[in-house]
């Protein structure tokens, strides 16, 4: 599977998504500068975590409104798959490309923890490699990842199978409407969540529950 | 608001400038004649005690800096340690105590900018950052406003910066109601042959300014730093300054582009007294003068004086002597990532210091002279006389799971998990063991074994009652936590918080505690690679406990046989290496006192540290060889909350002996030092559990058999067995119950 990472100002935790892409996929993916006027052929972009733009305004908001989201609209619009973790969801939501929006935690406070998710939707090219119901661990960290959307929209989106994970066992750490920690586009080929499976990949991050993830994207790639 | 340059001197605007009537004299005597107003806020900023160290650099000389893998010791940014295989570790911790304390969130963050600053500076990538945070007394008013604050700040620069934070530590303490301290440690990986230094090296090259641009904040925030607190403390918020993670950020990855095309002949990161010190520093050490045209500098700000621009703490700003065939490469770099870049001087040979503006010099003076000739003190001072032991039979009683259960739940010993989860400990990747435990440890990336141990230790009290003993614990328990972890302690960063040093018993906690660290850190072959002294932390003439903060460094070898604090599994033995054969006994200056009891008596506990390294070198052998399934040293509460701390961190429960004809308390509670609890997976009747009692007491070490693990209770001798859920629910309650106001 080729892969690219997309790269803004702030963004810090690209280093981790290449390296669980490298790792789990074999191959280095390509990385893209937010004024690259190109992205290359590949079946996966990546936006990964991180303070683009320092959160100034709004968490994504900036990077949302840069030329290189158009570049991303086209490739997914054409079935390419977009995964945006974090800094990448909220950038993803701001964009429009993927409903709802992410507000300040509950608790108004930065939060990182292990949770624990449900896989809600196990029928899809990102989630392939779990089955539904199957509860996962998985960290979080951020400050912005309380979910929300207007109540037409949430029936959409949980009526259409849009909702990736939720948070489970009362772990929800920010106050998301519905326990939702990751949701999808209409098409499914799109998919942001606010936890870091690039953060549990292996032995060394005490667990590898994110890893069917990544490995599940390779095999539907395959 | 515009000052200008030609403002008379009087003696009450030396004074205010910090600098005492025969300090102004040198100044006279050096330059031969009157400063102007921009050369004495030069001086203010070169000579107050933040800069120039002038009342303990005659006592820090004294440390032991230098060691077989030392690189760079104390004097330059950070201090550079060889970690084999062409990789170096670079770091430091600094006190950002005075700001926090005024105005907590950007205090706190700031202080992260700084240290992280100084660690990429040298040419590393920051890996792993802590935090050591002293606030007053609970129900002091101001603590949860600053508890809040500071630990907001703390996460939000370093969580957007991108570094994991793996340890640190909180304390209360009534004696810091009016000085909180924020003491911030970062460390960095670089290749050995690739370390970037302040010292300028060339005539007429070109002094580039990079980064953020200058404005008004943080004017005259050094010499803030270097005097007391009085009740006009709120006055002093605009010397505070503003940080901007995300431009530190983008620091970061443009300062180690432009390194790696080798364009870099010096770098200093402009952090107190901002442009003067830089500049001074990269001049001084290069024997070489500096002139700076300060109409070329980024400003923020309108009508900038040349005395705002030379003073200001402004954040994120670098000062570089660039390779000048060089200096287009570097200014696309700092483009590409829409940073300020202006060459804004040159060196010179003349070893002045010369300050342009508006086609005037504003100040023309000899560079060397601002560093060598900053005043240095002999401070008087008077030894501390040590407080008289407990009498023998001055044990109070209290029933042993009741006091352990109230030890857990109190403000000293309760999970810090409020603070910590507020913290990215995870971002890099490479976080092996993350806060809760003895020590952060974070893999070597691209090494498919090493990893780096971190832990950052004091205990003020023991300090206050004894500042040798305490100066030498500092150290001690430092080494022991790396120890733990199965690391090589390889050196250490110490940051000296104390009161006043013009008062002779402070003067004298100071110097103690200085020979006191210096002794642990021979006796255990961890030297002092950097540091930071933070004096007058006090307020209306009333000091703060002694607190010399040690942040230590340590190597494993190979992170797959590393320790950690939780019980592997049921029916392993508990050994408590190198306990005195009751144990324990000493219970001056513990916890057990002070937080049942209100008593803070008795002397603090001796370390032998000839005892300490044998005994933290056996257990590291016995992590290395396999033997060992879960290592934590003990402090404070002793073995009672040692073993707890192991049973909440696993969930499995202990049941451990009653020691005949000894009382239970200094038994579960004394404060001896050089102690752990090592569980081991080995048959207690087989022979080779016996060869490793006998292996220590080879050793000379007493290694006592003194329970077994399992179960879901702790038992303690005869006391009633607790559940360890419910010592969980006690130990995780307070810190979230205080914070949210429901307890005081």
């Amino acid at each position: 599977m080729k892969s690219a990472v997309v790269v803004f100002p702030g963004l810090n935790r690209d280093s981790d998504m290449i390296a669980a892409l490298t790792k789990i996929g074999g191959v280095k993916p390509a990385v893209v500068w937010h004024q690259d006027e190109t992205i290359p052929d590949v079946d996966l972009i990546v936006i990964p975590g991180g303070f683009s733009y320092g959160d100034y305004l709004r968490a994504g908001a900036i990077a949302a409104r840069s030329p290189i989201m158009d570049l991303i609209r086209d490739r997914a619009a054409q079935g390419v798959k977009v995964l945006g973790v974090c800094n990448g969801f909220q950038i993803l939501t701001e964009a429009g490309l993927l409903p709802g929006v992410l507000m300040r935690n509950a608790s108004l406070r930065f939060v990182c923890r292990q949770v624990k998710l449900e896989v809600a939707n196990a029928d899809t090219a990102f989630t392939r490699g779990y089955i539904s119901g199957q509860v996962i661990r998985c960290p979080v960290a951020h400050h912005d990842g309380n979910y929300f959307a207007d109540p037409e929209t949430l029936a959409r989106v949980e009526g259409n199978g849009q909702v990736a994970f939720r948070y489970a066992d009362g772990t929800n750490p920010n106050g998301s409407i519905n326990d939702i920690a990751g949701v999808f586009n209409e098409t499914k080929n799109v998919l942001g969540l606010m936890p870091h499976p690039e953060n549990l990949i292996e032995s060394a991050h005490g667990g590898s529950d994110g890893r069917a993830l990544f490995s599940g994207l390779l095999e539907a790639a395959a | 608001m515009t000052i200008p340059n030609d403002i008379a001197i009087t003696p009450q605007l030396v004074a205010d400038h910090g600098l005492k009537p025969d300090e102004y004299q040198k100044i006279l005597d050096l330059i031969g004649r009157e400063p102007t107003f921009t050369e004495l806020g030069i001086f203010s900023a070169m000579w107050n005690e933040h800069c120039s160290y002038k009342s303990s650099k005659r006592w820090l000389r004294t440390l032991p800096t230098q060691g077989p893998r030392i690189i760079q010791g104390p004097g330059e940014n950070a201090g550079v340690v060889d970690i084999g295989d062409g990789q170096a570790v670079v770091f430091k911790m600094e006190s950002h105590n005075h700001p926090s304390y005024i105005e907590p969130y950007q205090g706190a963050a700031t202080g992260v900018g700084g240290i992280l600053r100084d660690v990429f500076t040298m040419g590393a990538r920051p890996i792993a950052a802590m935090n050591a945070l002293r606030f007053g007394a609970p129900e002091h008013e101001k603590t949860r406003h600053l508890v809040s604050g500071v630990v907001a700040g703390v996460g939000g620069y370093g969580n957007s910066f991108g570094v994991p934070t793996v340890g640190g530590e909180v304390e209360f303490d009534p004696r810091y109601n009016g000085n909180i301290l924020v003491n911030a440690f970062a460390a960095g990986l670089a290749d050995t042959d690739k370390i970037f230094y302040s010292k300028a090296e060339g005539v007429g090259l070109p002094v580039v300014y990079l980064g953020a641009k200058t404005g008004r904040d943080g004017v005259g925030g050094a010499t803030m730093a270097s005097a007391e607190f009085g009740d006009d403390i709120e006055e002093k918020r605009p010397t505070v300054q503003v940080g901007d993670p995300f431009t530190e950020k983008r620091l970061l990855e443009a300062c180690l582009e432009l390194m790696a095309t080798g364009a870099v002949i010096a770098i200093q990161d402009m952090g107190a007294a901002g442009l003067t010190c830089s500049a001074v520093e990269m001049g001084a050490k290069g024997d070489l003068g500096i002139e700076l045209d300060l109409d070329k500098v980024p400003v923020r700000e309108e009508a900038m004086t040349p005395y705002e621009m030379m003073l200001s703490e402004s954040q994120e700003r670098m000062l570089m002597v660039l390779s000048p065939d060089k200096e287009d490469t570097a200014r696309a770099i700092f483009e590409k990532w829409e940073l300020d870049f202006a060459t804004v001087g040159r060196t010179t040979d003349d070893l002045r210091f010369r300050v342009r503006w508006h086609g005037d010099e504003v100040a023309n003076l000899p560079i060397k002279d601002l560093g060598d000739q900053a005043p240095e003190y002999d401070r008087p001072w008077v030894a501390p006389q040590p407080p008289i032991p407990l009498a023998a039979d001055d044990i109070p009683q209290m029933d042993v799971a009741d006091a352990l259960r109230q030890l857990l739940g109190n403000h000293h010993l309760s999970s810090r998990r409020w603070v910590y989860e507020q913290y990215d400990t995870l971002i890099q990747g490479n976080s092996l063991q993350t806060p809760g435990g003895d020590a952060g440890v974070v893999r070597v990336e691209g090494h498919p074994t090493k990893a780096l141990a971190f832990s950052s230790d004091v205990t003020p009290r023991y300090c206050e009652a004894d500042p040798y003993e305490g100066g030498k614990q500092a150290v001690a328990e430092c080494w022991r936590n790396l120890t733990a972890t199965g690391a090589d302690p390889l050196a250490a960063t110490d940051n000296l918080n104390f009161g006043n040093p013009e008062r002779p018993e402070i003067m004298g906690q100071l110097v103690r505690a200085i020979e006191g660290i210096g002794e642990a850190c021979r006796v255990l072959e961890f030297p002092i690679v950097s540091g930071n002294v933070s004096l007058y932390n006090e307020t209306n003439g009333r000091g703060i406990l002694p607190t010399p903060t040690i942040g230590g460094v340590g190597l494993i070898p190979d992170w797959s046989r590393m320790a950690r604090t939780g019980f592997a599994a049921e029916n392993q033995p508990i050994l408590l290496v190198g306990a005195p054969p009751a144990w324990g006994t000493h219970l001056g200056q513990s916890i057990y006192l002070r937080d049942l009891f209100g008593r803070k008596d008795g002397p603090a506990p001796l370390v032998d540290l000839i005892h300490e390294k044998k005994v933290g070198d056996f257990v590291r052998g016995l992590i290395r060889n396999g033997v060992a399934t879960a290592v934590h040293d003990l402090s404070d509460g002793g073995l009672a909350v040692g073993l707890a701390e192991m049973a909440m961190a696993s969930g499995i429960g202990a049941t451990v002996s009653q020691l005949d004809g000894y009382d239970p308390i200094p038994v579960f509670f004394g404060e001896d030092q050089g102690r752990y609890l090592v569980t081991v997976a080995l048959d207690p009747q087989g022979e080779a559990f016996h060869d490793l009692l006998n292996e220590g007491a080879a050793h000379g070490i007493f290694v006592p058999w003194i329970g077994t693990t399992g179960g879901t209770n702790l038992v303690l001798g005869s006391a009633r067995p607790v559940p360890v859920t419910e010592l969980r629910a006690a130990h995780e309650s307070w810190f979230p119950a205080y914070m949210a106001g429901t307890i005081s």
